[in-house]
């Protein structure tokens, strides 16, 4: 396959970022809510291997993709269950129990799956979104109008998370949580039910963003699919600043870093397109934008300035005061 | 100030507690306290550290449960057990880290704490109906703002304000001044009385008594647990007496009485020192003394006038602004830590359990925390551990520290036994001066005893000690003189033959300026 540098290029390189993006934006919201909340989960990559495993191995034996979206979703939350109870209830350290989910995840999956490889014929799949008029449209219509229903999903998730969380009172309660615990349940609400709640919602979806990967973006299972994406989530909610509307902004460039080197290798009058190796390193980009942002996240004094939630990665518990 | 006559007629008691018991290992911090607060007024509780006002409110708060006792809202009987019970009853504590969300708003804040908050926030209705309230009670608060934009003051009137909106119609308030500018106290005082105006009742736990006389109706006045006076209206009152109640009647038989006469070695020389507090205002100012060898200089006052700071000025922690520091000879005006050390301080600071020992950290290992770069136990880049313990066996033997093993965290150590292992540690090397701050607060009766006779034996051996205390009877049984801070500046001196309860109390109270 061979192509220029043109418009078509582009049209083609946005539409592919976009459906590439959408998982990490599933995981990058389940991380804001999670981290809003004062708990941090760096979990996701499980989560997500997990989710993505569940929802194919569902979708095959029940040929039913909406039901494999389904028991991804539960998977995820019921890992993230567990985590709750360790890092909310029983105050364990979240960096140490973060990465432990990362390898029970993954070797969970691994093993689970060992059935599931390479067996991608004959598997339900989430559908396209067709909408014959706005399909012709020129540039709107490939990169909107001919996309899985999950990029549209994640549009709509985006909007909700920004309502729930700055419109309505439980999205109120959920940032005072992570903000002020000992106010919030001097004012009666319950600050551990709060947090397990809001884990368990970004375990599903980090479980989301795997079944929209094993059942949409790139359909099959494969091994330690994710290839890192779960990381990539926990770096952008730093850099979305825990807001959804910059978590929509941080995913798709990085969908659409991602899938880069792959057009620019179609291109004859690149380097690239004669020497495969530069390729590799092209595809290092993505993740070097991570580092960025994880590094710039570790620092207390800017992750304040960034507006981190004040309690984020401690436990709280009701001290007996004076 | 203005005042709109609360309701005398006791049948209008919102809360009554009776017979309040509370028990901490050691110590009773309350034993056997009545309380009433009626409505629209201001109730004063008043008490040096540790007198156990605050236990008392976080009982009627339900951070804490009672042993004993009893406690009436609106005359009916309640069991107050957790925040939640007494958020039912109308009772809400301003505690002094004040609970607010900085990242948010101050009408999100609000919002939080109201009851009818509907699934769908409307916020420009709820900024609306904060501005209204806010005019009301004069408190100028822009909803839209957020906390963290804040000052102190301003912060303290939000959480008044979403008490007041929440429904509460108890507020308990804890020691709400302390942390702020003599002009935002003003403020808060005024913006008290617009609350009671509006049927508040309030509670206040405060050591300044200016402001109790200015603003509060009644007060209750506990003394080491015990309520010495309950419920006295404040129009019949003056500072002097209220300072007299709170520093004790009575007079205990002074102990240590045969006494040597001090040397005239000058070992510590403080010379017009001003320092700034935590906040930046002026903490310490044109301070001037001298401490002897052999003598005991005590350091009186009320909680909160500059005594904190002056303890980490002489022990090289923080920095003054100008004025001259001489210890034993040497100028230590700029010195480190270290270098005070060095010129033969001993240092027993305020919080032992933070400030004092490394409670993580074993006995033995706390013991050589100022000894170990000396041999025996310094053994070339090493530490000799055979060393340590003999000497720890040592010095807690001699100190008689209970323990039950060296080995063991010094966080497990109660009170005085902690305090008994600080004392080993810092006379376990040869000293000059001897720096105590609160060194008998929340010990038992015992205990203080044996830390008195302690620095007898130092003042006996040529040390000079200068003792920073709330407690008159500590310092009139101990001390050679007496200064008294009021503010930061010293306010009055007291020699040992001219030690007189009255005056100091007078002094202490910023009344009396004999310096």
């Amino acid at each position: 396959m061979t192509s220029r540098l043109g418009l078509d290029f582009f049209i083609n390189l946005v539409a592919a970022g976009l459906a590439r993006g959408t998982p990490i934006l599933f995981a990058t919201l389940g991380g804001i809510i999670t981290e809003r909340s004062g708990v941090m989960n760096l979990g996701i990559e499980g989560m997500m291997l997990v989710g993505a495993m569940t929802a194919f191995s569902t979708a095959r034996s029940t040929n039913n993709a909406l039901l494999g979206v389904c028991t991804g979703m539960l998977a995820g939350a019921t890992l993230a269950l567990a985590y709750a109870i360790v890092v909310v209830h029983l105050r364990a350290d979240q960096v140490v129990s973060g990465l432990a989910l990362v390898f029970f995840g993954s070797g969970l999956s691994s093993m689970l799956g060992a059935s599931l490889v390479d067996q991608k014929e004959a598997t339900a799949r989430i559908p396209s979104l067709s909408l014959s008029v706005l399909e012709d449209l020129p540039i709107l219509g490939p990169v909107l109008f001919k996309q899985n229903l999950m990029v549209w999903l994640g549009l709509a998730l985006v909007a909700c998370g920004s309502w729930i969380l700055f419109k309505t009172r439980w999205g109120l309660v959920l940032r005072a949580v992570g903000e002020h615990p000992a106010q919030a349940d001097s004012l009666g609400i319950s600050v551990l039910t709060v947090r397990t709640v809001c884990v368990m919602i970004g375990g599903a979806m980090a479980g989301l963003a795997g079944a929209s990967l094993s059942l949409a973006i790139s359909p099959g299972w494969v091994d330690g699919m994710t290839a890192g994406q779960g990381w990539v989530a926990v770096g952008l909610v730093i850099f979305a600043r825990w807001n959804p509307g910059r978590a929509l902004i941080g995913a798709w460039l990085f969908g659409t870093l991602r899938r880069l080197p792959l057009d620019l290798q179609g291109v004859p009058s690149l380097p690239v397109f004669h020497n495969p190796n530069i390729g590799y390193f092209l595809s290092m980009l993505p993740y070097l934008f991570v580092i960025g942002a994880m590094i710039v996240g570790s620092r207390q004094a800017l992750r304040r300035r960034l507006g981190a939630p004040a309690s984020l990665g401690l436990p709280w518990f009701r001290g007996d005061r004076g | 100030m203005n005042r709109i006559a609360p309701s005398a007629d006791p049948k209008d008691t919102t809360v009554a507690m009776r017979g309040m018991v509370k028990r901490f290992p050691g110590i009773v911090a309350n034993d056997h306290v009545d309380f009433t607060l009626r409505r629209g007024e201001v109730h004063a509780l008043i008490g040096e550290n540790g007198a156990g006002k605050t236990t008392l409110m976080n009982m009627l708060a339900g951070v804490q449960r009672p042993e004993e006792g009893e406690i009436f809202v609106h005359d009916k009987s309640v069991q107050i057990r957790s925040p939640r019970d007494a958020d039912q009853c109308g009772i809400a504590m301003v505690h002094q880290e004040l609970m607010l969300a900085e990242a948010l708003t101050v009408a999100e804040n609000v919002a939080l704490g109201l009851r009818n908050l509907k699934w769908q926030i409307h916020w420009s209705s709820i900024e609306r109906s904060i501005e209204e309230q806010s005019r009301v009670l004069g408190f100028d608060i822009d909803p839209r703002a957020y906390v963290w934009q804040l000052s102190i003051g301003q912060r303290q009137r939000v959480e008044l304000l979403r008490a007041l909106m929440r429904g509460a119609r108890i507020l308990l308030l804890d020691e709400p001044t302390a942390v702020l500018s003599p002009h935002e106290i003003h403020q808060f005082l005024a913006s008290l009385r617009r609350l009671t105006a509006q049927g508040m009742s309030i509670a206040l736990v405060s050591h300044k008594l200016e402001e109790i006389v200015q603003i509060a109706d009644r007060f209750t006045v506990l003394r080491k647990g015990r309520g010495v006076v309950s419920g006295v209206p404040t129009a019949s009152t003056s500072q002097t007496e209220l300072a007299s109640w709170m520093v004790g009647q009575k007079i205990d038989k002074p102990c240590h009485d045969v006494r040597s006469p001090a040397s005239d070695v000058e070992v510590l020389d403080v010379h017009d020192v001003h320092a700034c507090g935590d906040k930046g205002f002026e903490a310490l100012c044109h301070v001037s003394f001298k401490v002897f060898a052999g003598e005991i200089l005590g350091v009186a006052g009320v909680s909160g006038n500059g005594q904190r700071e002056l303890a980490d000025v002489l022990s090289g922690m923080r920095p003054i602004t100008s004025g001259r520091i001489t210890l034993c000879g040497n100028d230590v005006t700029h010195a480190t830590p270290a270098r005070f050390l060095r010129a033969g301080l001993a240092y027993i600071p305020e919080n032992r359990r933070t400030q004092g020992a490394v409670t993580s950290l074993s006995l033995a290992e706390n013991l050589a925390l100022k000894t170990y770069r000396q041999p025996p136990i310094a053994k070339r880049w090493g530490l000799s551990r055979k060393e340590m313990r003999s000497f720890a066996r040592r010095l807690v033997d001699t100190f008689h520290v209970q323990a039950v093993s060296l080995q063991q965290p010094a966080g497990h150590l109660s009170g005085g036994n902690l305090q008994r292992l600080i004392l080993a540690r810092e006379l376990s090397r040869p000293i000059s001066l001897l720096l105590a701050a609160q060194p008998t607060r929340g010990l038992d009766i015992a205990a203080t005893r044996n830390i008195h006779d302690l620095f007898m034996a130092q003042r006996k051996a040529g040390v000079a000690t200068l003792l920073i205390s709330e407690d008159l009877d500590e310092l009139s049984s101990l001390c050679d003189r007496l200064i008294v801070l009021f503010r930061g500046r010293i306010v009055a001196r007291f020699d040992r033959a001219s030690f007189h309860r009255d005056a100091i109390g007078r002094a202490m109270a910023g009344i009396e300026t004999s310096a």
